[in-house]
């Protein structure tokens, strides 16, 4: 599903990511890991197209086509899509009006026709069940005055609604209590299917006992040092990431 | 003096002409206006209230002008397609700057109410004109309501007697309509007596593309307790100057809604002055302004407290695109007397490029010790995160601009107090900023 060769970003003329290679399956799950300050941040943001960083070398090919030609909306519109570690708050544009956008621009991409107003609200109260997302919070502004759990949240709730190939879950885990780290796993796993893949960022073991990967990859200084099952995570969760910096010769 | 030398050389020689179309309730004024346009001349930017509009070469162009009053033969009625259809007003037209009258909408008027033609009613009914008319917009502040008050020979009337609600909101419309550049002058006189209540609902519509000048002098007498809304939509095309000055005096408990809304234009002054001159009297002043290409839109206001107790809330906000300009200066004077004065300001505003330019001066005065006054201006970009994770989302950089724009000026649309009016302009707005609406779409002639 996605092929990442050597993959070399920079921000503001700083390299970032040093040489990546990581290759997804479809139907895996996969887990990236590293200290702060590695890049984990950098590669989901490059993947989705982020402006501020500049792909300076390498290829990442997904289903087929070459990723680093497309706009974002055209990534997103192929079935990629990031959960924010710090999602947005836009004040002024409501959900209904932001997701039904979002949903019938893909619909266009696709070559469908746009759905009908019931259509569309019939499939967000389907989708919002997956996240148990308050109705009230549906018809607010997008993000505005969610609290940090609301927020992870809705973001799973516009993945369950955009139904991607690819999931990126950037630090979904970051500020949410064991309850709503609970649903959101959850939440993750009910939208799980054999033809979707997911790659999930987190610096802790925890989000891990809900979201099993297949495959678990240490990211440090800008490239992928180890890659092993989910023993891995375990093993980090125990020791930190200092053995690995010892065999690496650091 | 070279661009007024034109100005006092046409009231020299037509003097007689104007004088005989129109009423003598207005003549009266004429020779003190004229007075104090000479003494004054044109503001200079030097100015600080024309800081942002150079008066005087704007004014200089000659422009045609109808003193003769020569009839016009359109009919209003079947050439306007209404903008905002749905809506169920009372529709009078002024064609240029003469009130309409050769047919009228059918439904009638409360009891008592006068409307219609300034220059009929000053005829009619000269003392209750006499009492109100250039009393509020002083000649000798403003060169240029001294300017319109020494031309104009008609305009628009209304009084709504104490006590008498007008359900059914009023609809002006202000048609621009000539084969050559032209100069308008056009007055608006309101009275609401104690207790009275109306909604005014003003459009400028521009049928031609020649250039126009226009100047408009409207004075609102809002009554003890009345309530009073005023919206003004300004949708004409970018040969158009428009100069508008509005005069409100509010008494006790009257409550009153401005909302100025510029959607297209070439350029704009709106000045406001608003006094707040009996206790527990409301001001809400909206503004919006969405610009592009070379337009200007200056927003000018001033709100004196001067009893206790009163409420004023100011919100404008502009987006200007390509290289326009905005400009915003907001006063509040809060007078000794004033205490328990609540009073906000707020104006905000979006330049999509670098080219454009936005000015924002914010002024306080307070002369008053326990009162609550705040004021804030911003000028920013669009948010670039939330463009970003829009466009993750699968909506387009183009549509996701759009979204964030509308957002922005929502806040103004949703203050309006006629649902109908902020239906069609949540859709003259997307049209706006989706560049469907590039010109007056207000009549056949357009189209």
């Amino acid at each position: 599903m996605l092929e990442i060769k050597d993959l070399h970003a920079t921000i503001n003329g700083k390299e970032i990511l040093k040489g990546i290679n990581l290759s997804v399956k479809t139907g895996e799950v996969h887990a990236i890991m590293g200290p702060n300050g590695s890049g984990k941040s950098t590669l989901s943001n490059v993947l989705v197209g982020h402006p501020a960083y500049e792909v300076t070398k390498g290829s990442v090919i997904f289903n087929g086509k070459n990723l680093l030609e497309m706009s974002p909306e055209d990534r997103s519109h192929e079935g990629l899509f990031l959960s924010f570690q710090y999602p947005v708050e836009i004040p002024g544009v409501s959900m209904v009006n932001f997701m039904r956008t979002a949903i019938n621009e893909k619909r266009k991409y696709m070559g469908l026709e746009p759905l009908s107003a019931s259509e569309f609200l019939k499939l967000m109260r389907e989708k919002r069940a997956v996240v148990e997302l308050d109705n009230k919070l549906a018809n607010r502004s997008v993000n505005e005055g969610f609290s940090g759990g609301e927020k992870k949240r809705n973001e799973i709730f516009q993945m369950a609604m955009l139904e991607p190939k690819l999931s990126i879950l950037d630090e979904t885990d970051s500020g949410l209590d064991i309850d709503a780290l609970r649903i959101v796993a959850e939440g993750v796993n009910k939208l799980k299917t054999p033809e979707t893949s997911c790659i999930v960022i987190t610096h802790y073991q925890r989000l891990l006992d809900y979201i099993k990967p297949d495959i678990v990859h240490v990211l440090y200084k800008g490239r992928i040092v180890k890659t092993a099952g989910p023993e891995l995570a375990l093993e980090l969760e125990e020791r930190g990431y200092d053995w690995i910096k010892a065999e690496l010769g650091e | 003096m070279k661009a007024e030398q034109q100005y006092i050389d046409l009231y020299h020689q037509c003097k007689a002409m104007i004088d005989k179309h129109s009423a003598e309730v207005m003549n009266g004024a004429r020779a003190k206006a004229f007075d104090d346009f000479c003494a004054q001349g044109f503001p200079t930017r030097k100015v600080e209230k024309y800081k942002y509009t150079d008066v005087g070469e704007l004014f200089a162009p000659d422009y045609g002008l109808n003193l003769n009053r020569l009839d016009i033969p359109v009919n209003p009625y079947d050439v306007f397609k209404c903008d905002v259809p749905n809506m169920s007003t009372s529709l009078y037209f002024m064609l240029n700057d003469g009130f309409y009258e050769k047919e009228l909408p059918k439904a009638s008027l409360p009891e008592g109410v006068l409307l219609g033609s300034l220059k009929n009613i000053a005829s009619t009914h000269p003392e209750l004109v006499a009492r109100y008319y250039g009393k509020l917009a002083d000649t000798s502040k403003d060169a240029v309501t001294a300017l319109n008050t020494m031309l104009a020979q008609d305009g628009f009337f209304v009084y709504v007697p104490k006590g008498v609600v007008i359900e059914r909101p009023i609809q002006l419309i202000n048609m621009l309509h000539s084969a050559v550049d032209f100069m308008t002058n056009r007055r608006i006189l309101v009275i609401l007596e104690e207790g009275a209540q109306m909604k005014l609902l003003v459009c400028d519509h521009a049928m031609d593309s020649v250039k126009f000048l226009s100047t408009q002098v409207i004075e609102v007498f809002a009554g003890a307790n009345s309530m009073f809304d005023l919206y003004e939509l300004e949708e004409t095309h970018n040969n158009t100057v428009r100069f508008s000055n509005l005069y409100v005096h509010q008494e006790a408990g009257s409550n009153v809604l401005l909302n100025g809304v510029t959607l297209h234009n070439g350029i704009t002054r709106n000045m406001t002055e608003v006094t707040l001159d009996g206790p527990g009297a409301e001001i809400k002043m909206l503004g919006m302004a969405i610009e592009d290409k070379q337009q200007r839109v200056d927003n000018n206001t001033f709100i004196e407290h001067r009893a206790a107790h009163c409420i004023s809330n100011e919100l404008y906000k502009y987006v200007l695109d390509d290289s326009s300009v905005g400009a915003f200066a907001g006063k509040v004077l809060v007078q000794k007397g004033a205490q328990h004065t609540s009073s906000q300001q707020t104006n905000r505003n979006l330049c999509a490029t670098r080219e454009a330019r936005m000015y924002t001066q914010p002024q306080l005065e307070i002369y008053a010790d326990d009162v609550k006054c705040s004021h804030g201006a911003t000028v920013g970009q669009l948010d670039e995160n939330a463009l970003f994770y829009m466009r993750q989302r699968g909506i387009s950089e183009r549509e996701a601009r759009m979204l964030l724009m509308f957002a922005f000026v929502n806040e103004v649309i949703d203050e309006i107090r006629l649902d109908a009016l902020k239906d069609r302009l949540h859709l003259l707005v997307e049209k706006r900023f989706r560049g469907e609406l590039d010109k007056c779409r207000g009549c056949v002639l357009c189209k």
